[in-house]
């Protein structure tokens, strides 16, 4: 029906305490397939023991990010022919700065409770500004906005994978709790103090790797630094004797 | 007394449920799954919370169990969901035929359907075709498949309940006829290890026949009948958009965080572990979104997966506990002890497939604990520990 490709896949494979390794796997997939395709394949034609993250294959949960030859994606929306070409080398790695399980998974539930702790909502009004949908929000009327929608962020761990400062500090909070604070409804002191510290909001770099590499409209980035201008003010006020802000600032 | 002990095998929405319907009944209970939580049918779905309208014609008794549960998951995972509604709309004559019958059927399933203006459904969704002849609002709603899992599996694992995700059942451990546990092996080690319960539970939806068979029980067929759902790249709609007709290929748009995914085909496959996503079904889903929502033509295609439904076999002589869903006894269907298997169902009814699990092992075993998950309030998604599931 379609055209297929053939490909030289070297998975990083780690099972208990042994050294990561690379397995090397050839295989015949359409270009039009996702790297997740092509991992589940290995999965269920070549090597049964190879473990990876996935639940839902559109976008949604979060659970499939792995490094894709060096460089952090989303695998099952990432099309093969966006990252190589006929008779190419893909080289599959588990994301950086988390837990690894075994072969390409990494724990991501330390992630999610930080996010829990810094009070990110999950699912939040939808805005005004989100594309198509903002016409029927302005025929409901900006205070009495009826719809909500899951928030943008999808826990995924891309952004702390790619980041130079969680590579050289293990105790940074990491680009996706600072964003997750940000976003939270309301910045109160429990969450100020978890963001506005050293390994907080603080240890960035500004090296902007993380909103390069989102695969979800987070920008975690510029976040950061509203995150910063904000508890800047927040500390002038304080300076001055005026009361804190904890209303989330844009 | 030591508490009975329950291994469910399966971290799908039906095992992650199990386990804390169980758990909650003071079981001790071992979920043991080869991947990670929902990673095969559950994880795949749609995400639409099932207001029941679909069903309301050819199949009342599941559309009873969807707005039943529907209802009462919005205020259990409020968390995962978009509870935005849904519209069912007609686009033609044939459409206007079906509505007549459909009203009537959702009235009698108590679901709460109401006519709107077509110029109110376009005005609350501007992007649906403007060739709409009727529009209804039903209560639909969206969900996060692994949240809307790992809701289930954090509360199961806050009541006690242990989860062994990357370890894969190899075969069922049986002495005088009963099944008294599981091997397994760990696939993040290699190790193998046994796992001892006083019941086995079967919650592998499309691969429930496989579990069966390893049991000798050949009477569970399960035909996996999967589907293709492709996401588009911008939220053209904040409501389930709804084909007012018979259920059919790609006749459901449902938005989801700032995508919209359209559904779904169905055709049947003998083998499940690797689906492949079929180009024309793709191209078939973008013409019936189209027809729905004619911006899709002008929007980034985001992502296109495959699901396979469990669908149960008519040769099946399990007890049937509903149309949507069974559970099996296999003392009663193949004299074997020790041995339960739900499959079949819906996201929606996932908690109502749980206590019907759970009944019927409480039965086998002769032990008296009422269903909780109806009240019982369950934790955030975010609170279960991979520390303890990944070995």
């Amino acid at each position: 029906m379609s055209e297929k490709w053939s490909l030289h896949i070297e998975v990083q494979r780690q099972k208990g305490k042994e050294q990561p390794h690379f397995d090397r796997f050839d295989l015949e997939i359409s270009p039009e397939a996702t790297v997740l395709d092509a991992v589940e394949m290995i999965w269920a034609f070549k090597d049964r023991s190879l473990c990876f993250g996935h639940a839902c294959h559109h976008s949604t949960c979060g659970a499939c990010g792995m490094r894709v030859n060096g460089v952090e994606k989303l695998t099952c929306i990432t099309l093969i022919s966006e990252v190589t070409q006929n008779g190419g080398t893909l080289r599959l790695q588990p994301l950086r700065n988390l837990p690894v399980i075994s072969d390409l998974v990494v724990d991501l539930t330390p992630l999610y409770h930080r996010m829990a702790e810094v009070k990110h909502p999950s699912v939040h009004p939808v805005e005004e500004n989100e594309g198509v949908a903002s016409q029927q929000i302005a025929q409901a009327g900006k205070s009495n906005n009826p719809y909500t929608r899951l928030a943008d962020c999808i826990e995924c761990g891309l952004c702390i994978s790619v980041c130079p400062a969680a590579m050289t500090s293990p105790a940074y909070i990491g680009p996706a709790v600072l964003a997750g604070a940000q976003l939270a409804v309301v910045m109160d002191e429990h969450v100020c103090a978890i963001v506005d510290t050293q390994n907080g909001v603080w240890r960035c770099h500004s090296a902007y790797e993380c909103s390069e590499v989102c695969p979800s409209h987070v920008q975690p980035a510029q976040r950061i630094m509203q995150l910063r201008r904000h508890l800047l003010s927040q500390r002038i006020r304080r300076f001055f004797g005026l009361q804190s802000l904890h209303q989330r600032k844009q | 007394m030591d508490k009975p002990k329950a291994v469910i095998i399966g971290a799908g929405f039906t095992g992650c449920a199990t386990a804390h319907d169980l758990a909650l009944r003071g079981f001790d209970v071992t979920v043991v799954e080869r991947g990670p939580i929902a990673n095969g049918t559950s994880g795949r779905t749609h995400g639409l919370l099932h207001s029941g309208g679909r069903y309301a014609v050819d199949d009342q008794e599941s559309a009873v169990e969807c707005i039943e549960e529907n209802l009462l998951l919005r205020g259990l995972v409020a968390e995962c969901l978009e509870q935005n509604g849904g519209l069912f709309v007609a686009l033609d004559e044939s459409d206007l035929e079906y509505a007549r019958r459909w009203v009537q059927s959702c009235e009698r399933c108590n679901i709460p359907v109401e006519q709107v203006d077509v110029k109110q459904a376009l005005a609350w969704e501007p992007n649906l075709t403007s060739k709409i002849l009727a529009a209804y609002t039903v209560p639909d709603a969206t969900f996060d498949p692994l949240r809307l899992a790992l809701t289930f599996a954090a509360t199961a694992q806050t009541n006690g309940a242990r989860f062994r995700l990357f370890t894969e059942v190899e075969g069922l451990i049986e002495r005088n006829g009963a099944i008294r546990g599981v091997r397994c092996q760990e696939r993040t080690t290699g190790k193998s290890s046994e796992l001892y319960a006083d019941c086995v539970i079967n919650a592998t939806g499309a691969w429930a026949g496989k579990i069966a068979q390893m049991a000798g029980d050949a009477t569970i067929v399960v035909k996996p009948t999967p589907g293709v759902m492709v996401a588009y790249d911008q939220r053209l709609c904040n409501r389930v958009i709804n084909r007012l007709n018979e259920p059919g290929d790609g006749d459901i748009i449902v938005p989801q965080r700032r995508m919209v995914v359209i559904g779904t085909t169905s055709f049947e496959v003998d083998e499940v572990d690797y689906i492949p996503v079929f180009e024309d079904q793709v191209q078939m889903m973008r013409e019936c979104a189209i027809q729905l929502i004619p911006a899709v033509a002008a929007t980034r295609q985001r992502g296109a997966f495959m699901a396979a439904r469990p669908l149960i076999g008519s040769s099946a002589s399990g007890r049937s506990i509903a149309r949507t869903f069974k559970c099996f006894d296999h003392q009663e269907t193949h004299g074997i002890g020790g041995l339960v298997t739900i499959t079949g169902g819906k996201a929606t009814t996932l908690r109502a497939m749980a206590e019907k699990t759970a009944d019927t092992v409480c039965a086998k075993l002769g032990i008296t604990a009422p269903c909780q998950t109806r009240e019982y309030p369950l934790r955030s998604y975010r609170e279960f520990r991979g520390s303890d599931a990944y070995q």
